[in-house]
């Protein structure tokens, strides 16, 4: 089997990942100029990305009586002041705008009497946001300059002289290879998830928090590009209810059950309410007997039942299924509680891109936007759209002022052959294969699980176990080269994994890099068990000459305007 | 996590092929719906409710506690019916009004 159909098609700007970042950028593209744009979204941009079971709320808007000053303080203290609160202030004074734009298109937004929003908490709306991604994919839809095309997979970036000039990749369906040369680019991929070992290996591998379906493509093509990536050291590590790893903040918030362990001492409080301090306090109690877990809900309201169950079948059905399968309502038990396997994802935590405030990367004319770009934690969906929008304005008003010269790009087409060259290796790398994309999958989580801090060993790792990690890594990324593809969707598996594998790479340099125990569990240094003023840094990498170099960046305020210096 | 098909019901007409975020649903020379990759489901319920037939229900897998109960959903233009039948084939239905935001 081979590649025996190769299409190149020019457009002024690409869009890789039609999730809601990608999505809400394109549908800004549009309200501003008449620019041509090409969405490559490797599923179908309907249900594609974070949102496809649907979202709980808005969990990030500037309730009545708030300024976006607060959701960076809030932003900045979660993540112990490693953000860019440039970045972050730019995030959250878009917040409410997009989320009017979002009604709009006809998301069901909760009001009182008088026609406010209802908060929930203090950075929080309540809506029905079971079909939000729908809503913003047809939006995308009926916008004439926008091509969307479904089951592209894009693998690399097409770079010279560190500008984007495009990208490539294949169709999942067909032999069928694709350039697309672009004047911007915006990289919208998402983060990534199945680095490590997840809560449940065997047969629901896949019920886990993130969309297992993120496979870290951008930051992989960002790094291989050299690209300067943000704080893969924090690591994102989720709160979920035991086995269908469904959000606990719904429960938590909704009818304001406390975390308690087995004796039914609550325990939230001893270890502190940051993100990261909820994850360390039940890891912690397992870990000195007093597990498991839970959610207190025994006792909640035969109504609280209902809500819950109406709650959870608008963002994660298998809970409420859970719930009825097994007979009990949560008011007659407790909700089990466990982490998550760590993720890197850069709208929950800082890992990512790193971005100019107008969210373009250190490559000229390459863009990140959601949970692949850095520095901007708890941006949600909501912060995810503001920065597709930040980007989408900037480009707009960049393609307006830049003249539109002809640039010479036979050599192109030079790329694009090494380019289904390699992809034709892999397809007819059939005969003699060893090893399986699935089979050096589980070789790359159980690695990152032992070594770098999984869940086998409470998220803690030392600088020794990091160095045996990197090593086993770069034997799988070896044994990578060898395996075949029998179809164009197992040629998508070999490239997920090639990603992961990329990834796992920078978070392992990432990790040995800071020498501090800034966030319990998120990034757990047992070498270096408590956090130093002298960290007050970011922890930033490039890749060079086949390495991951380390970069040691001061912290940014909310007053600058960052620009790189090229 | 994943989903079964009944090819019974299926009608072929391919929605749920094309939404699975995973693109992991794939059609026989019948063009009748099958999962190609069943431990690689998400469990987000996509091709339930594209599905108008009701040929596809969720189920949990015995990793996680599953017992055997299969989940449905049909859509219409205000509600989302959702039907849960156990082994022992009780039935019990929540149907949720789509201009309804949720309470918490």
């Amino acid at each position: 089997m081979k590649i025996d159909d190769r299409v190149i098609l020019h457009t002024d700007v690409l869009i890789i990942g039609g999730g809601t970042a990608g999505c809400y950028a394109a549908l800004t593209i549009s309200e501003n100029s008449d620019y041509q744009v090409i969405i490559a979204e490797k599923a179908n941009i309907k249900r594609s990305g974070c949102l496809a079971a649907g979202v709980n709320a808005i969990n990030a808007y500037i309730v009545k009586g708030r300024k976006p000053e607060d959701y960076v303080d809030y932003a900045k203290k979660d993540a112990d002041n490693i953000v860019r609160e440039d970045l972050l202030l730019s995030m959250s004074e878009g917040l409410n705008r997009v989320t009017e734009k979002m009604e709009k298109l006809g998301l069901v937004i909760l009001k009182d009497e008088n026609g406010e929003y209802v908060a929930r908490g203090n950075r929080n709306i309540k809506i029905n946001g079971e079909n939000m991604k729908p809503l913003l994919a047809a939006a995308v839809e009926k916008l004439d300059n926008v091509k969307v095309i479904n089951r592209l997979n894009i693998t690399d970036y097409i770079v010279e002289d560190n500008v984007i000039k495009g990208a490539v990749g294949f169709s999942i369906d067909e032999n069928k290879a694709y350039e697309i040369r672009a004047k911007k680019v915006i990289c919208a991929t998402g983060g990534a998830a199945g680095l490590y070992r997840p809560n449940n290996p065997g047969f629901s591998r896949h019920k886990m928090w993130y969309p297992p379906f993120n496979t870290g493509a951008g930051y992989a093509m960002g790094i291989l590009s050299g690209a300067e990536m943000t704080t893969f050291e924090m690591r994102f590590i989720a709160l979920r209810c035991k086995d269908t790893i469904a959000p606990t903040g719904t429960i938590a918030q909704g009818v304001g059950a406390k975390q308690v362990n087995s004796k039914g001492e609550v325990y939230e409080t001893k270890y502190g309410l940051t993100t990261s301090e909820r994850v360390y306090g039940t890891v912690m109690e397992n870990l000195e007997g007093r597990g498991p877990c839970y959610l207190r809900t025994e006792g909640i309201s035969s109504e609280q039942d209902d809500s819950l169950k109406r709650a959870y079948l608008n963002m994660a059905p298998s809970q409420t299924l859970k719930w009825i399968e097994s007979g009990k309502n949560p008011s007659e038990q407790n909700v089990e509680i466990e982490g998550t396997e760590p993720y890197i994802v850069g709208g929950h935590t800082a890992s990512g891109y790193w971005v100019d405030n107008n969210r373009q990367t250190t490559i000229k004319g390459l863009y990140a936007a959601g949970d692949v770009a850095g520095g901007c934690p708890q941006k949600y969906v909501t912060g995810a759209m503001v920065e597709g929008e930040l980007a989408a304005l900037d480009i707009v008003k960049r393609l307006n002022e830049e003249s539109d010269s002809c640039t010479d790009d036979s050599y192109l087409d030079e790329i694009f052959d090494k380019k289904i060259e390699e992809y034709d290796s892999y397809l007819n790398n059939n005969a003699q294969v060893m090893f399986t994309a699935e089979a050096l999958e589980e070789a790359m989580q159980k690695v990152m699980d032992n070594y770098a801090g999984g869940i086998s060993t409470h998220y803690q790792f030392n600088e020794k176990q990091l160095a045996l990690a990197e090593a086993k890594i770069n034997q799988l990324i070896e044994l990578a080269g060898d395996i075949g593809a029998n179809d164009m969707h197992e040629l998508m598996f070999v490239y997920e994994l090639k990603e992961r594998l990329i990834v796992c790479l920078a978070v392992i340099a990432h990790l040995r890099a800071r020498k501090e125990t800034r966030w319990h569990s998120f990034a757990e240094n047992l070498d270096y068990p408590k956090k130093s003023d002298e960290w007050l840094k970011y922890v930033n990498s490039r890749y060079e000459n086949g390495e991951i170099k380390i970069i040691l960046r001061d912290l940014v305020g909310r007053e600058e305007n960052y620009e790189h210096s090229y | 996590m994943s989903i079964v098909i009944n090819p019974d019901i299926c009608k072929a007409c391919g929605m749920c092929e094309k939404v699975c975020p995973g693109s992991l649903i794939k059609l026989n020379e019948d063009r009748k719906a099958y999962i190609k990759y069943p431990k690689d489901c998400w469990g987000c319920s996509s091709c339930i409710k594209e599905c108008k037939f009701g040929a596809i229900a969720l189920y949990l897998g015995a990793d996680i506690g599953g017992m055997g109960s299969k989940m449905t959903v049909k859509s219409s233009d205000s509600e989302l019916i959702w039907s849960i039948s156990k082994r022992d084939g009780t039935e019990s239905q929540i149907v949720i009004n789509k201009k309804e935001s949720n309470k918490y």
